[in-house]
């Protein structure tokens, strides 16, 4: 279902305003209740078991010494889920709990539930696994040689190459055109390898759930999650109950980024609370967060592009390996889909792979697969303009998708704004200002798809002529006010006549998880037809108040006003007062939909920065950045600004500093934020932003999603200025001090 | 280990707990006072979520000892709004969206106001610095930078 761009809608009264968020009072003063601040009468505090090896058959769990200290009141093991039927399933729980064989550093063994963590702590001590060392891999490339050790043997992936070797767990292939003639077009070709490295979300919230079973077998599940329906279906399913016997609460989440769009604790929780017969807590330390959760993938990539003399690209070519950790995922996919699609090409082709290795199982991180394929494509790109003497701007404006250009993955684009975009930042006075010594200034471009799906939103008009708005998604970054801020617009009342909520999963159908740039694109798409809805029987009901034809009321600025040969004839009728009577004329008066929605529209990112090289250390300062993203249409600006100054912060880190390490015992040695470096306030300049609107045809207010886009351009961008500042190119991330050291060093 | 009985002051009432020796404060506030908005971001000291004051001393309270409270004058978040009426810092974080997931706001308020107190007309460059112990994952600090900003003139009168 697609629903058009309302045309006329021009005159917005309240969306496009920098709203104040409702939920802020209480994440100002500490009242908002996260993951781990609920408690229950009787609770009891659950640890998990971890395996200290990278790969290691599990030859035996001994609980028999644990079971016995005073306080502890259950263990669980894998054997303790239901078998699944489909290997996303299966895979998802043994990712939760280890089956057989733990496949990485921090895979969950076994978990306790006792009467204080201390007691839970002390008897993880108390359990005996017998554990038989198998040889691991950690390295994408590694993984694929056929002689590699191997994490699932035996186990058949589809549509695979028929010599693939045992790791390879998924391939993909995407483009169109004559490749040979494409390159034969060039008057220069550049042919580059990069890398880069696995980063995680890095939420500051670790993961957190309380759990309760109760004798009737009904459970309740209050959890930080981006998606409380996906998480009910997934433990309904591995505990072995009916999903309506389950009934999960999101709490306020801090922070996910991808990250909480799967399940890792609730799971066990939840079949240590059905064990015990007790609540069970179960929290995550920063180690846990780091060692079992998260990261994004680490690749490997062949890029290669050919242009003219006078800027066009001829062909662009990208064979991306990715790793993801110890279970199939398909991130690669979403590499090779969008590795090019900033670009009008005649002729592309990118191949994507993934490759088991014994690294925890990749989870989303903010445009999955886009950062580390654009970054290749941009890098080699700007290395073609630097030898070519050409604007970067220039060279991207002159190659740049537009509506009508068939994608490198597909598709043809509808009304899209990279061009504006990119524009924009043409004649911005920071892509002219000066630069001192050492200094660079990188451009990149960045894309993302942004999602659509399903979403269930109730809006009841209360007798007080307020409005309470029921939605199915955790908001994650101010969507609620939003929500309420189109509710309000269709309306036509105040911003502060609407209260919207965050269900739980018996208080509202089906929604799915708040990703993919979707919350404000489909659940405000849910919530307009909601309010027109509810809108349609105000209108009967002030017809019915004047004794006149449904058809002849219309509803203006907030009321029920008579029309054509009706028009005058009684006065308008205001929501409020349509409400206060409502019991009079029909009983309660509400609206509501379910949305099931493509044409999310694309959205395309510019960034612009300075940075400048210590030659003496290595280091990177950020000194000037700016992004350029088309939202479509900004429903709430400085909440669109937030996800654009975010995105970019997390990329820079990316690029710069974030990695997992391991040693050669194939153990994470950084599971921290001191070893981990994320950004900190000192180590940036303001983000500037410059938000674009050019509306998207699928949504009656033209919003596109905003928020996964801005991380993409940052690796290149960065990349790209140290290029510039360095004298000399990096060709894998994160360009840490010793790494642009030794480049500097290399190339004297 | 028998535990240790505490007499402490948090946002001026007098409290009193008993915690194990080796229990931290951010602890202590959270299962034992049943103060939640100090936040557990890493139980290490790296990341700020759970800062609080200590006789007027900024200190990340996983680090610190309940047993330390003894005598002691604790601020939290909660004790940062008079009533109804919010803190400067807290009105231009809340209206100058310095927020988004809102886990690591209460650290930032707290560290904002020690550095106040302080110093009441910092640079962007000493903000900065003074906050590199909170961080945010979510907002890339620019709109908290300016919101600290702002409420730092709001408070001079300027």
């Amino acid at each position: 279902m697609i629903m058009a761009l309302d045309q006329a809608k021009k005159d917005f009264k309240v969306v496009g305003n920098r709203m104040t968020r409702p939920d802020g009072i209480d994440k100002v003063t500490g009242r908002a209740l996260f993951g781990a601040d609920m408690s229950a009468p009787g609770m009891l505090h659950a640890a998990i078991l971890r395996s200290p090896h990278p790969h290691a058959r599990i030859l035996n769990i001994d609980v028999t010494d644990a079971l016995a200290l005073g306080g502890v009141k259950a263990v669980v093991t894998a054997a303790d889920f239901a078998p699944q039927k489909g290997a996303f399933n299966q895979d998802t729980l043994d990712n939760c709990m280890a089956r057989g064989v733990a496949l990485y550093d921090g895979h969950a063994v076994a978990a306790i539930a006792a009467s204080s963590p201390k007691i839970a702590q002390k008897a993880l001590e108390l359990l005996k696994v017998e554990y038989e060392v198998l040889p691991f891999v950690m390295d994408v490339d590694a993984a694929m040689r056929a002689d590699a050790p191997v994490l699932h043997a035996g186990r058949k992936y589809r549509n695979l190459p028929e010599d693939s070797a045992p790791n390879v767990s998924n391939h993909c292939e995407f483009g169109h055109g004559d490749m040979d003639a494409g390159f034969a077009k060039a008057d220069r070709i550049i042919e580059r390898s990069f890398k880069t490295a696995a980063t995680h979300q890095g939420y500051i919230e670790p993961h957190a759930c309380l759990a309760t079973i109760g004798a009737d077998g009904r459970g309740d599940l209050w959890t930080c999650t981006q998606g409380h329906y996906m998480v009910r279906d997934f433990c309904a399913a591995f505990i072995g109950m009916e999903a309506s016997q389950l009934r999960v609460t999101a709490s306020e989440i801090g922070g996910g980024f991808g990250g909480k769009t799967t399940v890792f604790i609730e799971p066990v929780a939840l079949a240590l609370a059905r064990k015990s017969g007790r609540p069970v807590k179960l929290t995550m330390s920063r180690e846990e967060v780091f060692r079992a959760t998260g990261p994004t993938v680490s690749s490997s990539t062949d890029v290669k592009i050919g242009i003219t003399n006078d800027g066009r690209i001829t062909a662009g070519y990208a064979n991306l390996r990715y790793q993801g950790g110890a279970f199939p995922n398909e991130t690669m996919m979403l590499g090779a889909m969008t590795a090019f699609a900033a670009y009008d090409l005649e002729a592309v082709q990118t191949i994507g792979w993934n490759a088991l290795t014994n690294r925890p199982k990749q989870a989303s991180y903010r445009a999955p697969g886009a950062p580390m394929a654009i970054y290749t494509v941009e890098a080699v790109i700007d290395e073609l303009c630097q030898e070519l003497n050409l604007d970067p701007l220039a060279v991207r404006l002159k190659n740049a998708a537009r509506k009508g250009t068939k994608a490198s993955y597909g598709p043809t684009f509808d009304e899209i704004g990279l061009v504006a975009t990119l524009e924009a930042a043409q004649k911005h006075p920071h892509y002219s200002a000066p630069l001192g010594p050492n200094q660079g200034r990188g451009v990149a471009c960045g894309f993302w798809f942004n999602f659509g799906g399903n979403a269930s939103v109730s809006l009841a008009i209360n007798s007080d002529g307020t409005v309470a708005v029921t939605e199915g998604n955790p908001d994650i970054g101010g969507s609620r006010a939003s929500i309420s801020m189109m509710a309000a617009e269709e309306l036509g009342i105040p911003y502060d006549k609407v209260r919207t909520i965050v269900g739980d999963t018996n208080a509202i159908g089906f929604s799915d998880v708040t990703d993919g740039s979707r919350v404000t694109f489909v659940v405000g798409l849910a919530t307009i037809k909601a309010a027109r809805g509810a809108i349609k029987i105000l209108c009967t009901r002030a017809a019915k108040i004047w004794g006149i034809d449904a058809d002849a009321v219309i509803w203006e600025d907030g009321a029920a006003k008579p029309s054509g040969h009706n028009a005058g004839e009684f006065p308008p009728m205001t929501l409020a007062e349509i409400a206060k009577v409502a019991h009079k004329t029909g009983g309660p008066i509400a609206g509501h939909y379910e949305a099931n929605t493509d044409g999310a529209g694309v959205s395309f990112g510019v960034h612009l920065v300075d940075v400048e090289v210590d030659p003496e250390t290595g280091a990177t300062k950020i000194l000037r950045y700016t992004v350029f993203q088309d939202a479509g249409k900004a429903i709430n600006p400085d909440y669109v600004e937030g996800q654009m100054q975010g995105g970019a912060v997390q990329g820079i880190g990316w690029a710069l500093n974030e990695e997992y390490i391991y040693g050669d015992d194939g153990r994470l040695q950084n599971p921290g934020f001191l070893d981990y470096r994320i950004p900190v306030a000192s180590d940036l300049p303001m983000i500037d932003t410059v938000i674009l609107e050019i509306p998207n045809p699928g949504h009656p207010y033209g919003v596109r999603g905003v928020g996964e886009t801005g991380i993409v351009p940052p690796l290149a961008a960065v990349a790209n200025g140290v290029s510039q500042a360095a004298n000399v190119r990096l060709y894998e991330l994160p360009m840490s001090p010793p790494r642009i050291l030794a480049a500097i060093e290399g190339a004297k | 280990m028998s535990k240790i009985h505490v007499t402490t002051s948090i946002n001026g009432d007098s409290v009193e707990y008993l915690c194990e020796p080796d229990e931290s404060l951010l602890d202590v506030l959270r299962n034992h006072v049943g103060l939640t908005g100090a936040k557990e971001g890493c139980s290490t000291g790296d990341c700020g979520a759970c800062s609080v004051t200590l006789d007027g001393r900024l200190v990340c309270s996983c680090l610190v000892l309940g047993a330390e409270a003894e005598g002691r004058e604790i601020t939290t978040i909660e004790g940062m709004a008079d009533g109804d009426a919010l803190h400067p810092l807290q009105r231009h974080i809340l209206e100058g969206a310095a927020l988004q997931c809102g886990i690591c706001t209460p650290g930032i308020l707290i560290a904002a106001k020690a550095l106040l107190e302080k110093n009441p007309d910092p640079s962007e460059v000493e903000v900065r610095y003074w906050l590199a112990g909170n961080l945010c994952r979510c907002t890339g600090y620019d709109k908290i930078i300016r919101a600290v900003l702002n409420a730092a003139a709001e408070m001079r009168g300027a």
